[in-house]
């Protein structure tokens, strides 16, 4: 066999996005997995986006990732969360046909040059601390000059359902146990992790008559910047919750359940427990909302979202069967915790490239984080990691004020996990500047220059901004007077100043349509045009302020730090900032900055650090 | 790092010395020079050199690690006060590994850097060595015991719950989130900014009794001012002569009236002059009173016309009252007479209207509270408006959180969410 650049391991989110971007750079790969016919399967929820996680799946797209494009052909139910809410807290969703989702990952992938190799991988080769591949059980080598490992919840998974344990990756796929034992023999260490998953319901079962039902956006808002519409039916969720019965019959039983029953020590994650946690937790709850989502268009299998248990089979029918709607309904396949090993993320480079081995990267679940999308983006980021080791292709800049992304990187590499991580919108602080409107113009550039995204993409990335620029020159140039303001409709207080476009749009309440009145060259551009400018009017007065934080930072970037600054002192930064930051003994707070992992947030503290040690010299 | 040693006590000859040793080898070095006792208890230790000398017989206490004043393990050695004994016991500690001198203030860093005080109470520390009055006292003191830090505190929780709240509606908003949220954060914001806001109110008292108040004596040449001040300081400080122009710089005179530190300031007569000399202390005279918090206009007869404009506060007061028999508030500077009303007058005037109570005290405190308080202003009219704009409402209430941090330390997102996740359940 051919001595690839780089393996992936594993055809999961992170696999599969990782396998893709390392053939838009033309490497030489291959894509190992289990069973070829699961690669890019959905194996928890069948929903892909959302609050944080519809901003990671519009970055990944921007650098021409598949994701988004994968959930928007398959898209069955297209929701813009926080649609009441401001631009830069927006998230675009849909639930996803399973079937039709995998369908369309294998058809993307099917149109790159790679080895795909069905097989399980029992060993990392390497020689002289350099990764050199991966061992199959069959006792095939495979070589590579690096490997991103994509294991999921397989590296010693475990699935207990009650107080039965099984030893399996996902429901009915063999756990991966070698490639735990000689990782740490290379000396990573592992912690243990839990997810769980509800029971799966047979929807012909279920009375729909008597539930409520969420129906899709009118307006649906895709997921990739490419997309124009859904391509299916959309369908609608019911919603049905659980009650004082159903309550009684968990509480009763929690001895049984594998959570409760002592049989598990992972952490799980808190934003998304089970229903035992639940009661447990927030015992005066009187009950508890479950969303109704159909697992695709042909299918009868409806996936409960908010009750994921690990209670025994029959303890799961008879509290289901106590639910309005649920009283006869059919489970398909019986909820269940799993348990899995995860490396602290905090040992890994920007890259994600690990200490272990020279040339190993690791993505998704294995660093403690949970989701899709999340995984998704690791797999992409590991691959430019793998294309710049091997191409010396330019660099994609992944840091807290530019992408989601790299707020996702920065945490983990620089905090760890010590929950599932999963990402939100209150973790980004530049959050009115990352939005999921302006993923492209954040990314496609830097994406294009580097050799991720495609000319088809960039084209149309760029007739965009050409149609983008036009419309902001001309609310630019704009000036009207509170009184012509006044006359359009807009409720202004007669200051005598005059505004432009922009700072027209930034007013509360006032409308692309409100402009378009008073200025009709505005009113000529595109609809997606107008609407992406007002996006970016909202925030200007507050995008502002950031940059001049982040310029006075840089100001302050030219602060010594005197040789013998003991780290410890610093309140806020964690014990790997300070024993980077101890070992680099940078000379100035900008020498600091540029210490690999150094985060923004641990500049400030150590800024302030700085600050009380003269005030103390001065007492 | 080092073990470090200083003298706590002042330096000189006096009955008993102190000397402190701090660090985590602080009882490994005082076991060479004695058998160290349990920590917490006094006991009387013969203390030698390595020859064996008795260097003197001491009282020794020993804190363990967390439990003294920097959260080292820490050892005093209380000496008898000899200049000599002193210096022995010193530089015997030097000649042990890894122990020096302290710098100045390092056993105060040592405490900040473990925690063991805030800024805010290293501050306060400062400030209560440096205190002079009661007043001074204990305004230091009520920061040194962490009631600055603590409304601090509780205005950070509080904010915090406010945070955590914005940011479940908007993070949530898909999960059972109670939709009149904004309610509580509205009164959140409207408590802590009006608690913010009656402690900057104070900070103006406050740091007037850490740095002290200034009255000025002003009036024309030769009416007594230079003799009430010295009567005021209770001895010479100013020449007095019957010659007009007598005084030509500013005197100043600091006593501490009822708690409150005072500094009178005796000024040149105001007249016009062709001395150069004059002139120059009469235009220091003028500048100096403008900024004076009370001016006593000290006057012939109260029919003199006053030669800078009276504001409230002010005192008009007659000289001379040993020579004359005058109806209204008099002194004289030179048997006494009537300065006792006039400092009650002026100690009264002066007074802080309100009982001591948390306040920002330092310039740092005062403007980190003041810009967040600008952004609390901003974050209610974010509340009020619909539709709530929550990420503009939940970016002001950061700013403000950050401006906080600068006073009292840092908000976390971590503790954020930990919020979130402990007031609702989440997750479908």
């Amino acid at each position: 066999m051919k001595h690839f650049d780089v393996v992936v391991v594993g055809g999961g989110h992170a696999g599969c996005e990782a396998i893709h971007a390392a053939c838009r750079y033309g490497l030489r790969a291959a894509l190992v997995t289990l069973d070829k016919s699961k690669t890019g399967s959905m194996s928890c929820n069948p929903a892909i986006g959302g609050l944080g996680k519809g901003h990671l799946v519009r970055e990944i797209d921007a650098l021409d990732g598949i994701m988004g494009r994968a959930a928007d052909v398959s898209g069955i139910q297209f929701r813009l969360l926080n649609r009441s809410k401001g631009p830069a807290v927006q998230g675009p969703r849909t639930q996803s046909d399973r079937e039709l989702y995998l369908q369309a990952v294998q058809k993307i992938l099917a149109k790159e040059n790679f080895t795909e190799i069905e097989g399980e991988v029992t060993g990392l080769l390497s020689r002289d601390g350099c990764i050199d591949g991966v061992m199959l059980s069959d006792g095939t080598s495979v070589h590579s000059y690096t490997v991103i490992l994509t294991a999921g919840t397989f590296m010693r998974g475990v699935i207990h359902i009650g107080d039965k344990r099984v030893s399996a990756g996902r429901m009915g796929e063999a756990a991966a146990d070698h490639l735990s034992n000689q990782m740490e023999q290379l000396g990573a260490t592992f912690g243990r992790l839990k997810t769980g998953t509800p029971p799966r319901l047979n929807g012909n079962t279920i009375n729909w008559e008597v539930l409520e039902s969420q129906p899709a956006d009118d307006d649906p808002v895709m997921l990739s910047f490419l997309s124009q519409s859904p391509s299916v039916k959309q369908v609608s969720c019911g919603i049905t919750h659980t009650n004082q019965n159903t309550h009684e019959i968990i509480q009763e039983n929690l001895g049984k359940s594998a959570m409760y029953g002592g049989h598990i020590a992972g952490v799980g994650p808190r934003y998304c427990p089970s229903i035992e946690d639940k009661i447990i937790r927030f015992p005066d709850k009187q009950s508890h909302q479950i969303f109704l989502e159909p697992e695709g268009l042909t299918t009868n299998s409806i996936y409960p979202n908010g009750i994921s248990t690990s209670l025994p089979e029959t303890l799961q029918y008879q509290y289901v069967r106590s639910i309005v709607g649920l009283q006869n309904v059919e489970i398909l396949q019986p909820g269940y915790a799993i348990e899995y090993d995860f490396m602290n993320p905090m040992g890994l480079t920007r890259d994600l490239e690990t200490n272990l081995l020279d040339g190993l990267f690791l993505a998704g679940q294995i660093n403690g984080t949970t989701g899709y999308e999340e995984a998704a983006a690791q797999g992409l980021v590991a691959a430019i990691g793998v294309a710049k080791k091997i191409k010396g292709v330019p660099n994609i800049k992944f840091d807290r004020s530019s992408s989601y992304i790299g707020v996702m990187i920065d945490d983990l590499t620089s905090r760890g996990a010590s929950e599932p991580y999963r990402m939100f919108t209150s973790r980004a602080e530049f959050r009115l500047k990352l939005r999921a409107d302006n993923a492209d113009q954040r990314l496609t550039e830097q994406g294009w220059l580097s050799g991720c995204v495609s000319a088809v993409r960039y084209r149309a990335y760029s007739k965009k901004m050409e149609r983008l620029v036009a419309c902001k020159l001309v609310l630019s140039s704009m000036s009207v007077s509170p009184n012509e303001a006044r006359s359009a409709g807009i409720d202004l207080g007669l200051d005598g100043r005059r505004r432009n476009g922009h700072e027209l749009l930034a007013i509360p309440g006032v409308s692309v349509e409100h402009v378009a009145d008073l200025e009709p060259s505005f009113s000529k551009s595109s609809k997606a045009t107008k609407k992406q400018a007002a996006c970016e009017a909202v925030y200007i007065t507050y995008i502002e302020r950031q940059r001049r934080d982040v310029e006075a930072l840089a100001k302050d970037l030219g602060v010594e730090i005197p040789k013998n600054f003991n780290y410890s002192i610093v309140s806020g930064l964690s014990s790997e900032m300070i024993s980077k930051l101890s070992a680099a003994r940078p000379h100035s707070l900008g020498a600091a900055k540029n210490i690999e992992g150094v985060t923004p947030a641990a500049l400030t503290a150590v800024l302030l650090g700085l600050k009380s040690l003269e005030l103390k010299k001065a007492i | 790092m080092d073990a470090i040693f200083a003298q706590a006590t002042a330096s000189g000859r006096a009955g008993v010395s102190i000397i402190r040793l701090s660090g985590h080898q602080a009882f490994d070095i005082a076991s060479k020079l004695c058998n160290i006792p349990t920590c917490g208890r006094l006991a009387l230790r013969s203390i030698k050199d390595p020859n064996g000398d008795l260097i003197d017989r001491a009282l020794v206490l020993c804190f363990d690690h967390g439990a003294s004043f920097t959260g080292e393990r820490v050892v005093e050695f209380h000496v008898h006060g000899g200049l000599a004994t002193v210096s022995k016991l010193l530089a015997e500690l030097s000649k042990s590994d890894g122990c020096r001198l302290a710098l100045p203030g390092e056993f105060t860093r040592r405490a900040l850097e473990n925690g063991n005080l805030d800024l805010n109470q290293v501050e306060a520390l400062s400030d209560l060595i440096e205190a002079e009055t009661e007043l001074q006292r204990k305004q230091a003191m009520q920061v040194l015991d962490g009631h600055f830090s603590e409304a601090g505190r509780i205005w950070k929780e509080k904010l915090l719950r406010a945070v955590a709240l914005l940011e479940a509606s908007i993070d949530f908003s898909d999960d059972e989130i109670p939709a009149d949220l904004h309610i509580e954060v509205r009164s959140i914001v409207e408590a802590t900014a009006s608690s913010i806001m009656a402690v900057l109110e104070r900070s103006v008292m406050a740091s007037k009794i850490r740095q002290g108040f200034t009255v000025a004596i002003i009036g024309a040449p030769n009416v007594g001012k230079s003799t009430l001040l010295n009567s005021i300081a209770g001895r010479d400080v100013a020449i007095t002569s019957d010659i007009a122009g007598t005084t030509r710089d500013v005197i100043e005179v600091r006593i501490d009236l009822n708690g409150l530190p005072v500094t009178f300031m005796d000024t040149a007569g105001l007249r016009e002059t062709d001395d150069y000399i004059e002139k120059l202390g009469i235009s220091m005279s003028y500048k100096r009173s403008e900024a004076a918090d009370v001016r006593v206009f000290l006057v012939d007869s109260e029919e003199d016309e006053l030669l800078i404009s009276k504001e409230p506060g002010d005192i008009v007061v007659q000289s001379k009252a040993d020579t004359r028999d005058v109806s209204g508030l008099a002194v004289s500077g030179k048997t006494g007479k009537g300065v006792s009303n006039l400092l009650k007058l002026v100690s009264k005037k002066l007074s802080p209207e309100t009982m001591l109570d948390v306040a920002a005290i330092r310039e740092r405190q005062v403007d980190g509270l003041k810009a967040a308080n600008d952004c609390l202003s901003k974050t209610k009219v974010f509340l009020t408006q619909d539709p709530l704009p929550y990420e503009l409402a939940s970016q002001e209430l950061y700013f403000a959180c950050t401006q906080l941090d600068f006073v009292f330390g840092k908000i976390d997102i971590e503790s954020i969410l930990d919020e979130i996740f402990s007031s609702f359940c989440l997750g479908k």
